[in-house]
């Protein structure tokens, strides 16, 4: 029978079937954080059980870290509980922990693919729902919630149900300076953010393979944003490119044994899949989010759409409130408080590459109260400062800073204040996602840093022409 | 198998996608603990300001919000729209719900992750049809108290009005709630199975286990 990337990957790590319609699934690898451990770790302990596979574990403090001024330590003494408890548990279970101190410490999301953790065909989970990210390396991973990390470290098994196949191709080539985080914007407004649930989305086309494996990684990323827990990409020339040479390979001992099955990694010919939906690359200009959802979303180029595009006019107005922003606004005329270049959908050099591409040269607006790139992980910063990015950064005065989540989440001290407008790179613009009362606006790398320049939003593919 | 059901005061959220960072701040996530979130619920609706874990002093509430009125204060039968729990993994959202003494939370759907941890906790989720969802969302916000009783051995709802709503949910999601069951100890019982599955995958994928 014909099989999917999902079923095969699937098949490959099912045990039994339970009696209800869940079946018993291997789970390969395993990262956690310092927010959604501690108290799997606690259930542990009461219940005396032993950790399964340790060696299966990574573990890393990105949530709620500083981003500056590392060396004095955290000083929120909450925070700091939480952090420790990491470090205990880490320590006390001998688990490989990327702390503060780690050039290789970073956002869960962005250290499992750069160390070579993420490997093609294996089952990944994490407690963090952007755990969808690492699908782009054609293995399996989605986010669970602390029991089920509980579950995981007590049994190296989750109970699952198999979701159903949904196939969305994307043909044709990006315009220049139209990233993968327009596309995946642009097929959330789509789709919108329950059009995913229930399934497991693996993308293909023309444009997927065209696309390097960082900006897949941002399409699979924000894939969680569209209802679906997984998103997949096949193995390909490009996915072996990316892998070579990272640290956790596998050794040439297994090297060969491993590309062998790696290149078994994709949908067979032909195969049905209970839903397909296609797009055309070439449709998509940049895209910017209006609303408090993903899927409210337009392109830079036209206006707040009327209430009639979203079916519940209540919420509609309510959303425009709390955005501060009247129906059919230009979406150009939109000012700005404060920008973010950062978080697991964008924060890898090539994301960094092209803000600094647009910043070159320029200088912030005054208007912008503050502009921050903060990297995905040590290994991006130390690249991009070898690249000499970080200088063309701060010489257009953005603040550089150390790697973690920041103000994806404003856990830690980079959040906006109540009613502060920002362009952000990262992926959910719920209310008071980044801050109380705070209101997100969502782009690519180079959409935020022209609305850095500019102090109000606007085409970045123009800004390049004009430059 | 025990009988369980629920009876209790209905809280109205007329909207859809109530995402996790609304039904608790991520302020709040720096707990180590699964108790204490009950008072976070709903935070930024509820409260005029916000607070962090450590300085919780008394709030001025907004009095807007439902959660703030009478009866709905008391609820314990929180009724949504679409695409209840969207968001985050965070199971501190299903923590905050049951810590406010929320048993049930009625929806047109659910997102998968919360879900999955509604499950795990044993809170009980039950999807209707739009329909009969706006029905009692009408209803309980145009009359002073609207009581439902949820009968889950039963797989219906009982109305006010005596009238009754079937709803489907898995046996293995409700013995688990009728009989608070624990997940890891039952997958457990499988200790050998998972372990025939390791050694054979030793040999297949060796990379995975043995990187020498
Ligand atoms: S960067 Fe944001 S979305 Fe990504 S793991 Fe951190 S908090 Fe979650």
């Amino acid at each position: 029978m014909k099989e999917t990337l999902y079923d095969k990957i699937w098949n490959d790590h099912y045990i039994l079937d339970n009696d209800d319609k869940s079946s018993l699934i291997y789970i390969d690898r395993h990262l956690i954080h310092e927010v959604t451990s501690p108290q799997a770790f606690d259930g542990l302990d009461i219940k005396k059980r032993e950790i399964w596979n340790k060696k299966s574990i990574m573990a890393t403090t990105d949530h709620n870290v500083p981003t500056i001024n590392r060396d004095q330590g955290i000083a929120d003494p909450v925070s700091k509980i939480q952090i420790e408890a990491l470090r205990d548990n880490c320590k006390k279970h001998n688990i490989e922990l990327y702390d503060l101190d780690n050039l290789k410490q970073g956002i869960v999301h962005v250290i499992g693919p750069e160390l070579g953790m993420t490997q093609p065909g294996m089952t990944i989970v994490c407690g963090d729902s952007h755990t969808s990210t690492h699908g782009a390396l054609a293995s399996l991973s989605f986010g669970i919630g602390t029991s089920d990390v509980e579950h995981v470290l007590a049994t190296q098994c989750l109970n699952l149900t198999k979701e159903k196949n949904f196939n969305i191709e994307i043909n044709g080539k990006l315009h220049p300076y139209i990233t993968s985080k327009d596309l995946i914007l642009y097929i959330i407004g789509s789709i919108g953010t329950s059009g995913g649930t229930g399934y497991t989305i693996e993308y293909t086309g023309t444009t997927i393979s065209d696309l390097s494996i960082e900006s897949r990684m941002t399409i699979c990323n924000m894939t969680i944003e569209a209802g679906a827990k997984s998103g997949l990409m096949a193995f390909d020339e490009k996915t072996h490119g990316y892998l070579k040479d990272r640290e956790f390979l596998p050794s040439t001992k297994h090297y060969d044994k491993a590309l062998q099955y790696w290149e078994t990694l994709k949908s067979d010919d032909d195969v049905e899949f209970d839903r397909k939906d296609i797009f055309d690359a070439g449709d998509i200009q940049p895209q910017v989010t209006w609303g408090t959802s993903p899927e409210m979303v337009a392109s830079v180029d036209e206006c707040i759409p009327s209430s009639e595009s979203i079916n519940n006019e209540e919420e509609y107005l309510d959303t425009l409130s709390y955005m501060g922003l009247k129906p059919k606004t230009e979406i150009k005329s939109i000012e700005l408080d404060k920008v973010f270049i950062g978080s697991c959908t964008n924060s890898r050099i090539e994301d960094l590459r092209q803000a600094a591409e647009v910043v070159e040269g320029e200088k912030v607006s005054k208007q912008i109260k503050q502009a921050i790139i903060v990297p995905g992980s040590g290994l991006v910063k130390a690249q991009a400062e070898k690249e000499g990015l970080d200088k063309v950064f701060m010489n257009a005065g953005f603040e550089w800073r150390d790697p973690g989540c920041s103000m994806c989440l404003g856990m830690n001290d980079d959040f906006l204040q109540p009613y502060e407008r920002c362009a952000s790179t990262s992926n959910r613009n719920f209310q008071g996602r980044q801050g109380d009362k705070g209101r997100t606006h969502l782009v690519s790398p180079g959409m935020a840093a022209v609305a850095a320049i500019k102090g109000h939003f606007y085409n970045v593919k123009d800004f390049m022409n004009e430059k | 198998m025990k009988s369980r059901s629920y009876h209790g005061q209905v809280i109205p959220i007329n909207r859809d996608n109530v995402d996790t960072d609304l039904i608790i701040p991520k302020q709040y996530l720096k707990s180590i603990k699964k108790s204490g979130f009950g008072p976070y619920l709903f935070d930024s609706l509820r409260y005029k300001d916000t607070a962090t874990l450590d300085s919780n002093d008394k709030r001025e509430e907004n009095l807007d919000f439902i959660l703030n009125k009478q009866p709905f204060r008391e609820g314990n039968i929180l009724v949504s729209k679409t695409n209840f729990g969207c968001g985050s993994s965070r199971e501190h959202a299903v923590w905050a719900i049951q810590n406010y003494g929320i048993d049930v939370v009625i929806a047109v759907s659910f997102a998968d992750i919360f879900s999955r941890n509604s499950f795990k906790n044993g809170l009980l989720l039950i999807s209707l049809d739009s329909q009969t969802i706006d029905k009692i969302l009408k209803s309980s916000l145009s009359s002073s108290a609207y009581v439902l009783d949820v009968k889950l051995s039963e797989d219906r709802i009982l109305l006010p009005d005596n009238k009754e709503i079937p709803f489907s949910i898995s046996d293995s999601y409700k013995e688990r709630i009728i009989n608070d069951l624990d997940d890891i100890e039952l997958t457990l019982k499988h200790k050998d199975q998972i372990k025939n599955y390791e050694d054979q995958m030793k040999l297949i994928k060796p990379w995975l286990f043995n990187n020498e």
